[in-house]
């Protein structure tokens, strides 16, 4: 039994960081975020040489072959300095998505272009009417002779302005809510059609919202009605990887905090000397800490396969939402008036934690299918599983 | 990262489970749950442990303990709080002992471990007194030299078991002139010596386990010293760590959690179970989530003392969390428990008072106040990861 870290896994720890602290300065990213699409392409490519947009792809397509530890170690060094590119929607999502489920020949053609920083992309998996529920989709795809042609309506796709290729979720049979049904497909972003809106979200990424009017789509991407349990893998995988990005985020505001209190003078003294201070500080080291522990379970037990990958993956989201509000709104107060400003780097971490808070499902919402699962008797367990069977 | 079991400690699990599934059976559940009969429950189930070879696992194996590793306790002490079996009482082999082997004399050693090893003596920890609760350092009860033997006055306040114990291991005063932590002195007292009485003190959840003892001109020999004269704090701030350690009591939680649980299964109000309440389930699982963090963290801790790093401070946080999540349980138990948790059972049997958890659930619920309280109050704690984990 050990948390330690591989030589390789320290170097690219390691590797990170330095770009990190190089790079992501407050006024270094305030122009960064600043670019067209909030990133910037420079950047991009320095990842694509550096080998970071290779790490979680197979090696037969170019990648490194990496697994939920690396990814975890990406997406917390990113969340400390609240790096801006798209590797969540691009590389995670987009990227995972053409590794496990599209066909050889679609992987062949874009996973090298991902891997060389040529090729951007989105999962457009959200509408108005569906808050968290991904079965809840009303945009339809309906063949045409060898084309599947799509309409309807996608939102907060996040880089959904920069992306190239996109991979849409569209109903092609069953009613809105059934799992079966569901079907991914490939989408070029030029194609007839399709129109997006773009915006920013309060963290400085830009998202669209996408109207799809008759877009013919460029392929079907794994089996037609199979999109809901291709999707799940990933979501959750990505699940895990925006709470790294949630717990580099925190820890780096504890930082930023702590120092703060121990330099800020009120009534002749450093206001970390008072006590009803302090124990707030305890308070929100030991919700990182409760994050950093979950984080530890989901990885280790995806990697081994163990029988409680998902319920550590559910309890790690839960917690990742309400202690970052709590380390979120402690960092804001202890800052005094300076943490309502744009002068400090404070709340853009706070609007960052927020923000993954809400993605795939906020912490209420991954509570219920937390309750769901382990308040299953052991009897309706068996229930289940001969269903699934 | 890699939290998997090898070959070898998959064995060691199995062979745990063994033990376990044969020799903590009905019997001796039965005398250890009773209060009447704890004692005599407690000394058979360690002398169950002692002739397995397992009463001391984490004593040098030239004094009776184990060559376990780090995972092997770990897997050992999960096993134990998965059958419900208690932990061995902790004032002789867990605290006492480990002052005594890190630092007692060979005399010492050969006096008191044996009989600790073979339940033949109970312990008794006196540090807190009336004026020095969470600010321990600040005892006065006072032992003054006197030729061979030092003369103790004073008196010791929560006293756990000092109704059955024969030794008492004691902080006391031999030197007021510096810090309030130098002049400490750590001895080991008889609890036969005249001048010693015992105050039981009855508590809110109607168990007897608390006790005032009094120090009236008692006289104890200087060979019952442990070390040097006024060297006592030291050796004492190893103890509260590992105290802090197993107070959390992560396993046990595990296992009260997964009780409460099958409890709520079978509350029935207005046709559903409580754990389709959604107020209740929400309750119930944020217990779950916080336990499944702290068992993390305390294998975090493990792995760090496997790599030879030392409990440290971090410990605190772990006696907060762990106190906490033991807390929420019983509240939670005793919820489950609905208006029978205002009752109290007396000599009736569960089918005449028409509940069979109730009674326990409303005691352990005022019982486990105590947590955030002993080993160091959890604000307390808080002030220690403020000054020693973060630095302010």
């Amino acid at each position: 039994m050990n948390f330690n870290l591989s030589e390789e896994q320290n170097l690219i720890r390691d590797s990170i960081a330095r770009f990190v602290s190089e790079n992501y300065g407050f006024d270094q990213r305030n122009t960064v975020v600043a670019m067209d699409h909030g990133f910037s392409t420079e950047h991009w490519q320095q990842f694509a040489e550096l080998g970071w947009l290779s790490i979680p792809f197979a090696e037969a397509h170019g990648g490194f072959g990496g697994g939920p530890v690396d990814t975890m170690l990406i997406m917390q060094e990113f969340g400390r300095g609240l790096v801006a590119e798209p590797y969540l929607p691009t590389v995670l999502l987009f990227g995972g998505l053409l590794q496990t489920a599209a066909d050889a020949a679609l992987q062949e053609k874009y996973i090298p272009k991902i891997i060389s920083g040529e090729l951007q992309g989105a999962f457009a998996y959200l509408e108005r009417q569906s808050r968290y529920e991904m079965t809840d989709i009303a945009t339809t795809a309906r063949q045409e002779g060898s084309n599947w042609v799509l309409n309807g309506e996608k939102t907060v796709v996040l880089n959904g302005g920069a992306a190239q290729k996109l991979i849409v979720a569209a109903r092609t049979s069953g009613e809105q809510f059934d799992r079966a049904g569901i079907t991914l497909f490939l989408v070029d972003a030029g194609s007839n059609g399709f129109k997006s809106t773009t915006y920013r979200m309060t963290d400085g990424q830009e998202a669209a919202n996408l109207t799809l009017s008759d877009v013919t789509a460029e392929a079907v991407i794994g089996t037609t009605g199979d999109g809901h349990a291709l999707m799940a893998p990933i979501i959750a995988a990505a699940c895990t990887a925006v709470c790294a990005n949630a717990l580099g985020a925190m820890e780096a505001l504890n930082a930023l905090t702590l120092e703060y209190c121990k330099t800020r003078e009120q009534f002749g003294v450093a206001i970390g000397s008072f006590q009803a201070l302090q124990h707030r500080m305890v308070d929100m080291f030991g919700a990182c800490e409760n994050v950093k522990s979950l984080m530890y379970r989901a990885v280790c037990t995806a990697q081994e396969g163990d029988d409680d990958a998902q319920r550590s993956m559910l309890a790690l989201k839960v917690m990742t939402g309400r202690a970052g509000r709590l380390i979120g709104g402690e960092a804001i107060q202890l800052h005094g008036g300076m943490g309502m400003t744009d002068e400090l780097s404070v709340g853009f971490f706070v609007k960052r934690l927020m923000i993954i808070n809400t993605l795939f499902g906020d912490a209420d919402y991954h509570q219920q299918l937390f309750a769901k699962l382990v308040n299953v008797s052991s009897s309706e367990q068996g229930e289940q599983s001969s269903e699934a069977a | 990262m890699d939290t998997r079991l090898n070959e070898e400690d998959l064995a060691f699990q199995k062979e745990v489970r063994q033990f376990l599934t044969e020799s903590w059976d009905d019997e001796v559940r039965a005398r250890c749950s009773n209060p009447a009969t704890m004692k005599e429950g407690a000394e058979e189930w360690q002398d169950r442990l002692y002739k397995k070879g397992w009463m001391a696992p984490h004593w040098p194996v030239e004094h009776g303990g184990t060559d376990w590793s780090v995972t092997q306790k770990f897997i050992y002490n999960s096993e134990r709080a998965t059958f419900g079996a208690p932990e061995a009482v902790p004032f002789g082999v867990t605290m006492v002992a480990s002052v005594i082997i890190d630092y007692g004399s060979d005399e010492q050693k050969a006096k008191f471990l044996p009989r600790i090893l073979q339940s033949d003596d109970w312990w008794c920890q006196g540090y807190s007194e009336p004026g020095a609760g969470s600010d321990l350092a600040s005892l006065k009860t006072r032992a003054d030299l006197d030729g061979n033997e030092y003369v103790i006055n004073g008196s010791k306040i929560w006293t756990t078991y000092a109704q059955y114990a024969d030794w008492i291991f004691c902080l006391v005063r031999t030197d007021s002139s510096g810090r309030k932590q130098e002049g400490i002195t750590f001895l080991l007292i008889d609890m036969k010596t005249p001048g010693i009485t015992v105050r039981p003190i009855d508590t809110i959840d109607g168990f007897h386990h608390l006790n005032e003892v009094f120090f009236d001109n008692v006289r104890v020999p200087v060979e019952n010293r442990i070390g040097e004269e006024g060297k006592g704090w030291t050796y004492a701030k190893s103890l509260l760590v590992q105290e802090r350690l197993s107070i959390a009591e992560v396993a046990d939680s595990k296992r009260a959690l997964t009780e409460l649980r099958e409890l709520a299964r079978g509350e029935v109000n207005g046709g559903k179970t409580l754990l389709e309440d959604p107020l209740f389930a929400k309750r119930l699982t944020d217990v779950e989530i916080e336990l499944m963090a702290v068992e993390f963290t305390e294998l975090r801790a493990l792995a760090s003392i496997a790599e030879g790093d030392e409990p440290g401070p971090e410990s605190s946080l772990l006696k907060l969390q762990g106190t906490e999540i033991q807390q929420a349980i019983q509240e939670l138990r005793m919820d489950v428990a609905g208006y029978y948790s205002g009752t109290l059972q007396g000599d009736l049997g569960a089918d005449q008072l028409g509940h069979d958890f109730a009674d326990s659930a409303q005691k352990n619920f005022f019982r486990g106040r105590a947590a955030s309280i002993y080993g160091g109050s959890n604000e307390v704690q808080k002030n220690i990861t403020a000054k020693y984990v973060l630095g302010l």
